[in-house]
């Protein structure tokens, strides 16, 4: 198939499609309105199910039923409206329920603004609802790569029996570029069968049983050691990352998701000026990836963190750096977007003015 | 020897936490049995409440699944999304249904959608100790409304039948009580009914049982099942307050 010219979002509902979700609960937020209208058309021609819910609380617990009844089941929103999904997430997580939840992020706090933002990252990555949970995260920075992550995430969620989030920003949602659908067609891995799942006893004679609840403390701490067991085994192997021209650099920017793009025009511009710039760009959030920092460290003078937030990513780079090296951070918020020029003004700064 | 009355195979053999004289108990039963009577165990998927009925996953003998507080019937949505053919009920109590759930259960009755709910009305949060439930009576005192319950500082009650029967998307909702035998007959015909409703595939169909809390309304169990007739059942009246099942009085 030749390749498709998409906005990032139309992207993200195509490849979960082709991926075999055939559930989808949603509620119209901005900017990833396009998904929903996206579902509500494809959906039916697949044989799949879209349901407009009444809000995002109840989408997600729809979310919890159809997930729990072995459905591969996507759910998008963004920030104010992942804020209201919380509870069930962490009903999701502690009932060990796969489902794939996407946040194209805007800027907040509270209503906030439309235009694009990465402020949700703790959100995202510390745990968001109430308990002792994680989310596996992955953050696309090229519409190709929000196609593949999509895909990838429905096999992640059900090997880890867990919620996946992708963790893309308004811009990422709505850009536009060239996809191929290809490459995603190709997943055959074996996923472990959902024996666990609601689907009527029927001949299965023993009952299925789909809860988070354990009154007695020494079984909800083994079944909370078990789901961060299963977190470790994702720790091992679900790590996600892209270095760039780290090999001598004398700063190396940290940045994920769309100003990672940034970085990279930052890198050749920094070419021109003879200053030499590295990228590492966690894909994977959480697990974050440790590994880049270790094999930099020793040879570069500092990192330079960058967000479209206050800084919150920042404090993964530090404990990866655990103080080999100082790390900085240059963030805009409120829907800004930071540029080529004031990115490589900090690398400047840092460097002391000279080079 | 013939059997007269045996243990159903819609419950599972655990023992109910649920206080003695508590009619959760009894509606625990009248569900299983009317599941087993129209042989729809296997196809069964029930879904828990948060409230003394959160461990009815443990006692109903089919797949379950355990939902936050009022959000079953957005869970069953799901449920129902996936297996269409399957039957699917909630089981909520007031609290979790007319209070922090009012949202979904207005939506899904809206949407009329294909469950079946056993909507438990004992007017009071039980589980959390005996707080107000939007369906506790003027008058009525509870741990939060110490001095009995007044329109002016606590709102009125909320009847849920009448106020569901006004959407298009209901099927079959009716209110039923538990308190002497022949209500109790009663209610397992409306369980069933309301089952047969989504065998049909008419849409949304709700039982409510006016059920006795004991324990925190501090009676006896019989003062509570006569408080249920004397002070619960004339203002919310029995009766079936939609039908669209045909041969059906
Ligand atoms: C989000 C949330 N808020 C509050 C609670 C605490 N809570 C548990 S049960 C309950 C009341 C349930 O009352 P009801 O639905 O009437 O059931 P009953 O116990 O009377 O059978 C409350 C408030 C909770 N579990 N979750
Ligand atoms: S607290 Fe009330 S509703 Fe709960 S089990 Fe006891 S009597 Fe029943």
């Amino acid at each position: 198939m030749a390749k498709v010219l998409m906005k990032g979002n139309e992207a993200l509902a195509e490849a979960a499609i082709q991926a075999g979700c055939r559930y989808y609960f949603g509620y119209p937020i901005t900017p990833q309105n396009e998904i929903t209208a996206y579902m509500a058309r494809r959906m039916p021609q697949v044989g799949g199910v879209f349901l407009q819910a009444e809000s995002e609380v109840s989408a997600i617990n729809m979310v919890y039923g159809a997930g729990g009844a072995g459905g591969r089941v996507l759910i998008t929103s963004s920030s104010p409206g992942i804020s209201l999904m919380q509870e069930g997430i962490s009903y999701i997580a502690g009932a060990e329920i796969p489902c794939v939840i996407a946040n194209i992020m805007r800027g907040g706090p509270g209503l906030g603004g439309i235009q694009p933002s990465q402020s949700d990252y703790f959100q995202a990555t510390k745990g968001g609802g109430h308990g002792d949970y994680k989310l596996i995260v992955l953050a696309p920075s090229t519409i190709q790569e929000m196609a593949e992550l999509t895909a990838e995430a429905f096999n992640i969620a059900d090997k880890y029996r867990n919620p996946v989030m992708i963790l893309g920003d308004g811009m990422i949602g709505q850009m536009m570029e060239p996809v191929d659908f290809e490459s995603i067609k190709k997943t055959d891995e074996i996923l472990p069968k959902k024996t666990w799942a609601t689907t009527g006893k029927g001949k299965r004679g023993k009952k299925n049983i789909i809860t988070s609840l354990e009154l007695d403390p020494q079984l909800l701490e083994k079944h909370n050691f078990d789901i961060f067991k299963k977190y470790k085994e994702a720790q091992e192997n679900e790590i996600r990352y892209e270095m760039k021209d780290c090999k001598n650099a004398d700063v190396i920017l940290v940045a994920y998701g769309t100003i990672a793009r940034i970085a990279k025009d930052v890198i050749e511009k920094a070419k021109k000026h003879k200053i030499k710039i590295g990228l590492i760009r966690p894909i994977s959030l959480w697990p974050f990836p440790q590994e880049p920092f270790n094999k930099t460290a020793n040879k570069t003078s500092a990192y330079l963190v960058l967000e479209m937030s206050m800084g919150q990513m920042v404090e993964d780079v530090r404990l990866s750096v655990n103080g080999r090296k100082p790390v900085y951070f240059y963030g805009r918020t409120g829907g800004m977007v930071p540029e080529v020029e004031a990115i490589l003004n900090e690398v400047k700064n840092i460097l002391g003015g000279v080079l | 020897m013939t059997i007269v009355f045996k243990r159903t195979k819609g419950l599972t053999d655990v023992p109910f936490h649920y206080c003695p004289g508590c009619t959760h108990g009894i509606i625990h039963r009248l569900a299983a049995e009317a599941l087993e009577e129209l042989n729809l165990l296997d196809m069964a998927i029930g879904v828990a409440p948060v409230g003394c009925g959160v461990f009815a996953y443990e006692y109903f003998n089919c797949d379950m699944q355990e939902a936050s507080h009022g959000r079953a019937p957005a869970v069953a949505t799901g449920i129902k999304r996936v297996h269409p053919e399957s039957i699917v009920f909630t089981y909520q109590g007031d609290g979790d249904l007319a209070a922090i759930g009012t949202t979904e259960i207005v939506h899904a009755a809206v949407r009329g959608e294909n469950i079946t709910v056993i909507f438990v009305n004992n007017a009071i949060y039980g589980m959390t100790g005996g707080q107000m439930a939007p369906t506790s009576l003027i008058g009525q005192e509870t741990l939060t409304t110490p001095y009995g319950r007044t329109p002016d500082k606590n709102g009125y009650p909320i009847r849920i039948c009448e106020m569901l029967s006004t959407l298009d998307g209901g099927a079959y909702i009716e209110r039923v009580a538990v308190y002497d035998v022949m209500h109790v007959k009663k209610a397992k015909e409306a369980i069933k009914n309301a089952f047969t409703a989504q065998i049909k595939k008419k849409g949304f169909s709700l039982i409510e049982v006016l059920s006795s809390c004991p324990t925190n309304w501090g009676l006896s169990p019989i003062e509570a099942l006569k408080w249920v007739k004397e002070h619960m059942e004339p203002f919310y009246p029995l009766g079936i307050y939609k039908n669209t099942l045909e041969g059906l009085k």
